[in-house]
């Protein structure tokens, strides 16, 4: 193999490396948080990549804006959903949780089914978006390029948010020890319902930017939903950078994978995950539980 | 009543338990044209009974179950296809050994975790097995499955007949009723009791000394034999066997059939699989859609005000009314 | 001297910085009724993890009987006579009273995994649960759910479960916490009719409870122990009394 092959599949697997991330991140920091097993999160993606479709159909949005506009509708809808569903279910057991959110997904699959269709959407990029890039050794999809620096990008600006801030600082206490966090003074549901806000934000800005390669229809939750979970788990609950090493792994295993063994190739990516979660129960990255 | 004979009155057959039996039978005959419905009805009855043992008496969530009930159909397929094995006991059997000790090796391992570890763990061996099934075409057949398999008689007597579906449904529900038998004796026994203990709490199961690891074990290893024979069943009945057996739909399928009946009580299985399917029968081809917001709706109902399911919901209210428990 | 019924030899344990227990040399005799006392954070209820295994100590050894049971696990302590009440219940709460104490004797009995009998057909089992339940005096309550019991006889359910288990030594977590005292006096007949052979170690905050019952006490502060005596000479000690008994003896 070439120097400039191995180039382009590295890219190529980052780029969809970062689409994971960047849905994924807030689903590893709420359920670091709460310990609540949220399976719907993939539909908050679906439905942000939706709202990103539609507005820039219908209302003429260019992307950035309908990427915003995607930010903003899906965090402000999760917060409705956040209040009225989930919050009875804190302290409920798991299976609770687990049965509440299969519920969500498929209310909200069959929604979207009858409110748009069953047919695949596909967005339209910008032409600054849909060329090539030379960057010297090869030619590369602008877009994917874009997508890494995006990721990266948001990447260290959620790290400094997590590290540097306030806000960020009481997540982490939370994460790690809920009791002591709130007999501290901290007031966890109201940094879930934030948290739980900006995950589905980033989730849906994730499923808009991603519907060029995951795809986007309505079965889009359940399809990516292991993916999800796998990237969470093996970049550990509430570890941004470790979603986003977890997150790269997985996108460029995944793509090579695909390459070189079209016909089952995520076989392998499921046994390092057993492999991985038995050995190590908090994940690739995470810290030790108490 | 005292408090012992009525522990012991509780562990007894009741003449009512008869009943569903009955129904069972009369449906043969009342409704020789829908027999294959009836008949996996049957198998998913089986299933669900299955988890209940896991779910509801172990309190172990898992979201790959249906790997066993995979195993076991692929189990019967493979063994018709490859070797011409085609008597369906001894297929059950391979089934059940089979899908038994994929429940034992992967329970030894899987077990020694909780929570959401535990449920990332399920759904990653399912997932891989259904990799498995899917890459290894030679032996499975891969994403077409195998269509067309023939089993033969059972006993030598009674054949399968892919039209009529009468052979099926009996053997169905004979194997149904050995198997519910075998689940009956095992959760009201002290094992029985012991899982109920852990799943109701953990640490005083440990307080009291409890092997409890090692309980877990084993019901997971019974309950994955037995959904392995629910598998078996049907890739029997049905003469096909494909990827869907194993997958995340049939997994959460199964899952909101038994909570939609009612976990940890035996029956829900049957609640829930009669409910279930009967209205995704009679909904589900028509009104797709719909059918599929319906049941997100039920479902998020049902985790928010309904916990113990239908069979649950009518305890509570017989017991706010008064009369006894069951 | 004789081997104690439950012995400790410095013994240490540290979650990370934070010393909980400091070099605890501790005996409790046979058929003792001894009572642990001190503030909270004391590190009274993980010196009781320490002793059933729940935890393993960071230093030092448990001995029962003589018998060094350090790193044995908590069910093979449980099997050799080392039982324990919880400080907040921790019972089967969908199951009956019954229920709850047949499988802690089931699990003595060893038919805990006996697959084939029926529970309610293991008759020495049920004959032993029920007498346990009336030593407790919960007869009445004996078929009722555990969770439709008032929390003062939930209390005595965790006293039978652990009765059921046929120590040797019981170790009572705060037994009469959460009980309003108009119905204490029933723990207090149940503590005080409990086997004489039995040897009886008690974490309670009441001092009533405790000066009626213990015929030695142990004082815990900061997780080291602070003092050791008959009641007369706790009650007498006047360091005991500044830093911790005062006004709960003058009240």
């Amino acid at each position: 193999m070439d120097l400039n092959s191995l180039i382009s599949i590295l890219l190529g697997g980052m780029a969809a490396g970062m689409v994971l991330f960047i849905v994924s991140v807030g689903l590893s920091v709420t359920m670091g948080l709460m310990g609540f097993v949220n399976l719907a999160h993939g539909a908050f993606a679906m439905l942000g990549g939706y709202a990103i479709v539609l507005s820039m159909r219908h209302w003429g949005l260019p992307f950035p804006a309908a990427l915003a506009f995607g930010f903003v509708a899906v965090a402000t809808v999760s917060v409705v959903f956040e209040r009225l569903l989930y919050a009875p279910l804190y302290r409920a057991r798991e299976l609770d949780q687990v049965l509440l959110t299969i519920g969500l997904n498929f209310a909200l699959i069959a929604a979207v089914t009858l409110g748009v269709g069953p047919e695949t959407q596909t967005v339209q990029l910008p032409g600054w978006l849909s060329g090539q890039t030379d960057l010297g050794l090869l030619q590369y999809r602008t877009y994917s390029l874009v997508l890494i620096v995006a990721g990266t990008v948001l990447m260290l600006a959620l790290l400094f948010g997590f590290e540097r801030t306030r806000i960020g600082a009481r997540i982490r206490a939370a994460v790690d020890n809920r009791r002591m966090a709130q007999s501290m003074g901290v007031d966890v549901g109201r940094l879930f319902t934030l948290t739980f806000a900006l995950g589905s934000g980033l989730a849906a800005v994730g499923g808009g930017l991603g519907a060029e390669i995951l795809g986007l229809d309505p079965q889009y939750p359940f399809r990516y939903l292991v993916y999800f979970l796998i990237v969470v788990a093996v970049g550990g609950l509430g570890r941004i950078s470790g979603v986003f090493f977890a997150a790269i792994l997985i996108g460029v295993l995944d793509f090579v994978l695909k390459i070189y063994f079209p016909k089952g190739g995520t076989l392998f990516i499921y046994a390092l995950t057993l492999i991985l979660l038995l050995a190590r129960p908090q994940g690739l990255f995470g810290k030790k539980g108490s | 009543m005292n408090a012992p004979m009525e522990l012991a009155r509780r562990h007894r057959l009741q003449w009512w338990e008869a009943l569903p039996w009955i129904a069972a039978l009369a449906c043969f005959f009342a409704f020789p044209n829908y027999l294959a419905f009836g008949t996996q009805v049957l198998v998913t009855i089986l299933f669900a009974l299955s988890l209940d043992l896991v779910l509801g008496y172990a309190g172990i969530v898992t979201l790959g179950h249906a790997a066993f009930f995979g195993a076991g159909a692929y189990t019967v397929g493979m063994m018709a296809m490859h070797w011409g094995w085609n008597e369906p006991l001894s297929g059950l059997l391979a089934a059940a050994l089979v899908a038994g000790a994929i429940g034992l090796a992967s329970g030894l391992v899987l077990l020694r975790t909780q929570g959401l570890a535990l449920l990332m763990l399920t759904l990653c061996t399912m997932a891989l097995l259904e990799q498995a099934a899917n890459m290894g075409a030679e032996w499975t057949g891969g994403f077409d499955g195998m269509p067309g398999l023939s089993f033969g008689k059972i006993f030598g007597l009674f054949g399968f007949d892919v039209l009529y579906y009468k052979s099926q449904y009996l053997y169905a529900l004979a194997t149904l009723l050995i198997c519910f038998l075998a689940v009956r004796t095992l959760v009201y026994s002290s094992f029985g009791q012991s899982l109920t203990g852990i799943r109701e709490n953990l640490l005083r199961m440990h307080a009291v000394g409890a092997p409890v690891r090692a309980r877990q074990v084993i019901a997971y290893t019974i309950s994955a034999a037995l959904a392995g024979v629910a598998g078996a069943l049907f890739a029997q009945a049905n003469g096909y066997v494909n990827l869907a057996v194993l997958g995340l739909e049939r997994s959460a399928g199964v899952l909101i059939v038994l909570i939609l009946g009612g976990y940890g009580r035996l029956y829900g299985a049957f609640v829930g699989a009669i409910a279930y399917m009967l209205l995704e029968h009679l909904l589900a081809k028509a009104y797709p859609t719909a059918w599929q917001l319906g049941l997100g709706v039920t479902l998020i109902v049902v985790a928010l005000f309904a916990r113990n399911g239908v069979i649950g919901m009518f305890d509570a209210l017989r017991r706010r009314f008064g009369g006894t428990r069951t | 001297m004789s081997a104690a019924m439950l012995e400790t030899r410095d013994l240490c344990k540290n979650f990370g910085a934070l010393e909980v227990s400091r070099e605890v040399n501790f005996r409790l005799e046979r058929g003792a009724r001894h009572a642990l006392i001190g503030p909270n954070g004391a590190g009274k209820t993980t010196f009781i993890n320490l002793l059933t295994g729940a935890l393993l100590p960071s230093r030092g050894n448990i001995l029962l009987e003589g018998e060094d049971v350090t790193s044995l696990a908590q069910a093979r302590r449980v099997k050799r006579g080392i039982a324990r009440t919880f400080q907040i219940n921790q019972l089967f709460r969908g199951l009956t009273v019954l229920e709850n104490v047949c499988i802690a004797v089931a699990e003595r009995m060893g038919v805990g995994g006996s697959m084939l009998r029926a529970a309610g057909r293991h008759a020495d089992v049920i004959a032993e649960a029920m007498r346990l339940i009336e030593m407790v005096k919960l007869q009445e309550d004996a078929g009722r759910r555990v969770v439709e019991l008032p929390y003062g006889r939930q209390r005595l359910v965790e006293i039978a479960i652990a009765l059921g288990l046929n120590p040797r030594v019981l170790l009572l977590d705060e037994p009469a916490a959460g009980i309003p005292s108009a119905e204490s006096h029933i723990l207090l007949d149940a503590i005080a009719t409990l086997p004489k052979e039995i040897a009886v170690l008690i974490i309670e905050h009441d001092m009533d409870l405790v000066f009626r019952f213990a015929e030695r006490i142990t004082v815990l502060v900061s997780g080291a122990i602070f003092a050791e005596g008959t009641p007369a000479e706790i009650a007498d000690n006047a360091e005991v009394r500044s830093v911790y008994l005062g006004t709960a003896l003058d009240g």
